[in-house]
């Protein structure tokens, strides 16, 4: 499409905003961003990747007991919005980080796959607490997932149980720190 | 300073230290019902046997007459050995100001079977949902995990495990946990 | 159709009927990817703006703690048995210990019974004003939000100094408690008490006195003396209906009979009241502390030394005490094993989640996270 675009242009000598009529505008839009990034990567990658650092927006989901210290790390004393993190976030089309917060059950699996297949890219993932990263203290419980490495591509582990705020800090710094290094796409 | 022997202290009788209230309950209900067994008057805390059958009669009668009016907890114990399940309510008072210590645990058994079909099998007690309607969600959870079915309850509904759970019920002793 | 209740369904798993509705209502899920629901899910049925059908479907946090506890002696099992409510951890312990202690005939010293109450209070106060931070954050009001999140921080603080951690304590064991206070405590402690106090008074003037709140959740969810004590709910939910009812003060464990306090009962049943009491018990648990530290014991053991896998005798426990959210009791079975053959947690919250169905059904659905969020329900903790 976005090819098809270009050659077009060139060879009928009609500018991109002539082509776009009601019934391929939606499309158009969609593919903005390929465009975007197409234009952009070489010499403005670092500043999507500086953009999408200081703009992590955790999804609302909690699955256990760690959401207790993860509301404590957004509360004053611990204070995640100064690293660019806000707060959990009501909709998940507006986010791009998932802290799983504890024990995964057999029950939650499912929902929490949902929930993270439903987020646009590009999402990131924390595992927070022993639950998420091995089960923990319930490894050997009949409800409870041996660690979510098998239903979620996870970034940073953050062990603990739960981890203090400071920890969790640090997990999300480690995470920043990972994608400035990444490509930007 | 160590315990000596925990097992000979545990065993010790205290139904001297019960009060008279204490005992007064425990006699009204026997009275009342002859095939009722009082397993133990301790201070504060009475444990009464009944048979499947009569449970809704006794309920009723400790409801109306003592005003015992609410569920705390239902458990159930499974006793492979026995081949019964034990589901134990305990009842406590909030109106009654002279009752408000004491916990009044009524104890009823079922059949067990080996290979359980919950809902489909022997393994059946009456509700008691309409005696006592905080019990009703406690009934739920000890149905999907004992397998109890309770004859009554409008709900007979999964509560706390998955959707798609199709071992047997986790809290029977022959569901063991992985590694252990 | 799939509204139909296939005859086969009925027959295998009778846990999994479809019930028929009919056209003109919805069926709403709330949950559990929700700001307002917590871990877990409710499904409501609403006509219009009301609802009609509530359906809560708790056990997303199901992660079978009663059969684990079948398999760790009484010393293994008190890590896993905080983690229902690790914000409440001490509350949650309280039974269990008192259940062992009684089946193995163990005499708690003095000052360990003290410590205890004042951890435990301590406790009360993280318990509640990480709850109150939520209802804030529920009704729009961050500010609330950060304000017991910050104060909360106190309370943490003076218990981590005690236990020397955050959240989950493992401060009780069997017979005691796990270790002595630091020297100088109950001077630190006094003057944060009496620091936090002041700042719970401001909280009148920023949330319970604040007309928009008041609007929200005065009579909302209104739960009369009758269905409270039928529905057999426990704390503040049946406090705020009007029952005096606190295991404290009715079945007092350790030393709670010495202590001077009072509870608190309001009569409206609103979710105004029950949004109140637990404020107004924070009050009581620094005054409880106050005097504990006076009455405590100088000094003296914390601990009776247990034997390695202490067994129980053939017989069965119930115990019970004032946790955040009202009556926590543990029915211990013991047969002369090392560990428990049987333990039944029931929790609070899950006793309280029956008044869900009965307080949600006929109210708006604007309404749903003020009534949801004061019936001081923690989804963790129902689950187990
Ligand atoms: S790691 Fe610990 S605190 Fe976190 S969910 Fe697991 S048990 Fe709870």
């Amino acid at each position: 499409m976005v090819d098809d675009l270009v050659i077009s242009k060139q060879s009928k000598g009609l500018t991109i905003i002539d082509q776009v009529n009601s019934h391929n505008a939606n499309v158009f839009i969609g593919k903005l961003g390929d465009i975007l990034f197409k234009a952009v990567d070489k010499p403005l990658g670092m500043a999507l990747n500086w953009g999408r650092l200081w703009s992590l927006w955790p999804v609302h989901i909690e699955t256990a007991c760690c959401s207790v210290e993860f509301g404590a790390a957004s509360g004053p004393r611990y204070d995640v919005e100064r690293f660019g993190i806000i707060e959990a976030f009501g909709s998940l089309r507006q986010c791009d980080l998932v802290v799983v917060q504890g024990t995964i059950t057999r029950k939650m699996a499912p929902r929490l796959r949902l929930v993270y297949d439903q987020m646009p890219e590009p999402k990131y993932v924390i595992a927070m607490g022993a639950c998420a990263i091995t089960g923990g203290l319930y490894f050997d419980s009949y409800n409870v997932l041996p660690g979510i490495d098998g239903i979620l591509p996870v970034d940073v582990y953050v062990p603990g149980c739960p981890p203090r705020p400071e920890t969790l800090i640090q997990g999300c710094m480690l995470l920043q720190e990972k994608i400035k290094r990444m490509k930007p796409r | 300073m160590s315990s000596t022997d925990s097992t000979e202290i545990a065993k010790t009788d205290d139904s001297s230290l019960a009060s008279d209230l204490d005992k007064s309950l425990s006699d009204s209900i026997s009275k009342k019902f002859s095939n009722v067994e009082i397993a133990y008057v301790k201070p504060d805390r009475i444990r009464v046997n009944v048979k499947k059958e009569e449970i809704i009669d006794v309920a009723s009668f400790i409801r109306d007459e003592l005003n015992f009016d609410h569920a705390e907890s239902v458990s159930g114990v499974d006793y492979p050995e026995d081949k019964q399940i034990e589901v134990v309510y305990h009842l406590g008072s909030y109106t009654d100001a002279s009752l408000d210590k004491k916990i009044l645990a009524l104890a009823t058994r079922t059949p067990r079977e080996d290979n359980p079909r919950p809902g489909n099998d022997s393994t059946k007690l009456p509700s008691l949902r309409d005696v006592f309607p905080s019990v009703s969600f406690h009934e739920r959870e000890c149905f999907e995990m004992l397998g109890v079915y309770f004859v009554g309850h409008p709900d007979n509904r999964r509560l706390l495990l998955p959707e798609d759970w199709a071992d047997i019920p986790p809290l029977r002793k022959d569901f063991r946990i992985k590694g252990r | 159709m799939s509204n139909q209740v296939h005859p086969k369904d009925k027959e295998i798993l009778p846990g999994l009927q479809i019930e028929k509705v009919d056209d003109r209502i919805m069926t709403l899920n709330v949950g559990p990817q929700h700001p307002g629901s917590g871990h877990m899910r409710i499904i409501l049925k609403i006509d219009g703006d009301y609802i009609v059908h509530t359906d809560p479907d708790p056990g997303y946090v199901h992660r079978g703690e009663e059969k684990m506890a079948e398999y760790r002696n009484y010393i293994t099992n008190i890590p896993h048995l905080e983690r229902p409510v690790i914000h409440d951890s001490c509350n949650i312990l309280y039974p269990y210990c008192l259940g062992v202690e009684e089946l193995l005939g163990l005499e708690v010293p003095e000052r360990a019974k003290y410590l205890r109450v004042i951890a435990a209070e301590l406790n009360r106060c993280v318990y509640i004003e990480y709850w109150l931070a939520i209802y804030g954050i529920f009704l729009g009001h961050s500010t609330m939000f950060m304000w017991p999140m910050g104060d909360r921080e106190l309370c943490i603080d003076l218990l981590d100094k005690m236990t020397g951690a955050r959240v989950t304590h493992a401060y009780f064991v069997p017979g005691g408690v796990r270790n002595d206070i630091p020297p100088n405590f109950e001077d630190v402690c006094l003057r944060q008490i009496n620091y936090f106090e002041k700042r719970l008074k401001e909280y009148a003037d920023i949330f319970y006195d604040n007309p928009i709140l008041i609007s929200r959740t005065k009579d909302t969810g209104i739960l009369s003396r009758e269905d409270a004590i039928k529905l057999g709910t426990t704390g503040s939910v049946l406090r705020a209906s009007g029952v005096d009812f606190d295991i404290r003060k009715k079945e007092p464990y350790d030393v709670y009979e010495e202590l001077d306090f009072q509870t608190n009962v309001l009569k409206e049943g609103d979710s105004y009241a029950r949004s109140k009491i637990p404020w107004l018990d924070m009050f009581e648990s620094c005054r409880i502390i106050r005097d504990a530290l006076k009455k405590m014991p100088k000094s003296g053991s914390v601990r009776v030394k247990l034997k390695p896998k202490p067994k129980g005798g053939d017989t069965e426990v119930y115990r019970r005490v004032e946790s955040g959210r009202g009556s926590l009791g543990m029915h211990i079975v013991s047969r002369g094993l090392p560990q428990p053959y049987r333990l039944k947690i029931s929790v609070p919250s899950f006793r309280n989640l029956i008044a869900m169905p009965h307080l949600l059904t006929g109210e708006k659905l604007g309404n749903m996270p003020a009534v949801y969020w004061s019936l001081n329900y923690w989804p963790v903790e129902a689950d187990r």
